[in-house]
């Protein structure tokens, strides 16, 4: 075919409200749009914390909720779970902690990692149960539709659409091309 | 950043997609072995129709998971949405069931890729509908539409854009 596609931009550049790991001054950023009871992302994520080791500084870290909840039943409940946590300030570790466990992600597994993080228990299940972050997720999942996050993992370095795979070497080199 | 008129104009020679301005062709397809939609069913609505070249290849359930989580975003810019392509439609409800989707897909089988035709986007080569998307207004007027490569999932961004730009929009119920 003749078409030429150009390939999408991030419509929303990653800033305070997102969560992130690394330097704001690094000069590569990579955004995930994720889905935490997707396999594809359960087996990207040791792959991005190889990525991370190895650019060090260089990179900027931010992840999305995407969860294709109607595949996944338990993937939006999750996201909320990872959102609630981080309102007491342990995204990353209940992050981990879900990816690590992915086919253990019901209503009690998640209040079981919420106990393991020594978190504020009341306000966890208050916050899961009264729905408090589905305005941020719906911004996360319809920052990705208007982006061309068609599935999950995607990502996007430097704002740009990373179409190739997510292989250690793949990923690295695409990173790497931005320094 | 482009336009809607330009987003909508075909970049593909080979493309014979009905364009923007023209009315939609009339359609009656099964949905079940025993219920049939007719595009009629839509009018005073907006419908998004996708046509797909088949059930559970691995792009294709892709492309329509993610409009079954976009669904409650299209409703609220007014529009339904259909999926066509030429399988039977009980490969339609299998298809269906095992994605939980909450959409109606239609069968395009007989005569086969009739609807495809009339729209311009069946592949006699391969004999199946290209990867198209139509959005139609309240009137029956089609409003936008776009090819896809086949392999090519070609997300939502450009139905979104196309009923935003679309006047008077319709206060949901």
């Amino acid at each position: 075919m003749s078409v030429v596609f150009e390939r999408p931009r991030l419509t929303v550049p990653v800033s305070e409200r997102d969560h992130v790991l690394g330097p704001a001054t690094a000069p590569v950023t990579l955004v995930e749009y994720g889905d935490y009871e997707c396999p594809f992302c359960g087996a990207a994520h040791p792959i991005v914390k190889q990525v991370r080791q190895v650019m060090g500084d260089d990179l900027r870290f931010a992840y999305r909720h995407f969860p294709l909840s109607q595949i996944h039943p338990h993937a939006y409940q999750a996201a909320e779970a990872a959102e609630a946590a981080g309102a007491q300030g342990r995204f990353w570790e209940m992050h981990d902690l879900q990816f690590a466990n992915q086919d253990r992600l019901g209503p009690r597994d998640l209040i079981g990692y919420a106990s393991t993080l020594d978190l504020d228990l009341e306000r966890f299940v208050t916050d899961l149960r009264s729905h408090a972050y589905a305005g941020r997720l719906r911004e996360d999942f319809l920052s990705g539709v208007r982006s061309g996050v068609n599935g999950t993992p995607t990502f996007f370095v430097n704002g740009m659409r990373h179409d190739g795979g997510y292989d250690l070497e793949t990923l690295l080199e695409a990173l790497r091309a931005e320094l | 950043m482009v336009s809607d008129l330009e987003m909508s104009e075909p970049t593909d020679e080979r493309n014979d997609a009905l364009r923007a301005g023209t009315p939609a062709p009339a359609f009656e397809l099964k949905s079940t072995p025993d219920e049939s939609v007719r595009l009629d069913d839509f009018i005073g609505r907006r419908l998004i129709i996708a046509f797909y070249p088949a059930d559970w290849s691995p792009v294709c359930t892709d492309q329509m998971a993610l409009y079954n989580e976009i669904l409650p975003e299209f409703q609220r810019l007014g529009a339904a949405l259909v999926g066509i392509s030429i399988d039977h439609a009980w490969c339609h409800v299998a298809f269906a069931r095992s994605r939980n989707l909450h959409f109606p897909l239609l069968a395009d089988f007989h005569p086969k890729g009739e609807v495809a035709q009339a729209y311009g986007v069946y592949d006699d080569e391969i004999g199946m509908s290209e990867r198209a998307l139509f959005v139609i207004d309240e009137e029956g007027v089609i409003g936008w539409s776009h090819i896809a490569p086949i392999g090519v999932n070609p997300g939502a961004d450009g139905i979104l854009a196309a009923l935003e730009s679309m006047a008077a929009a319709p206060v949901p119920a």
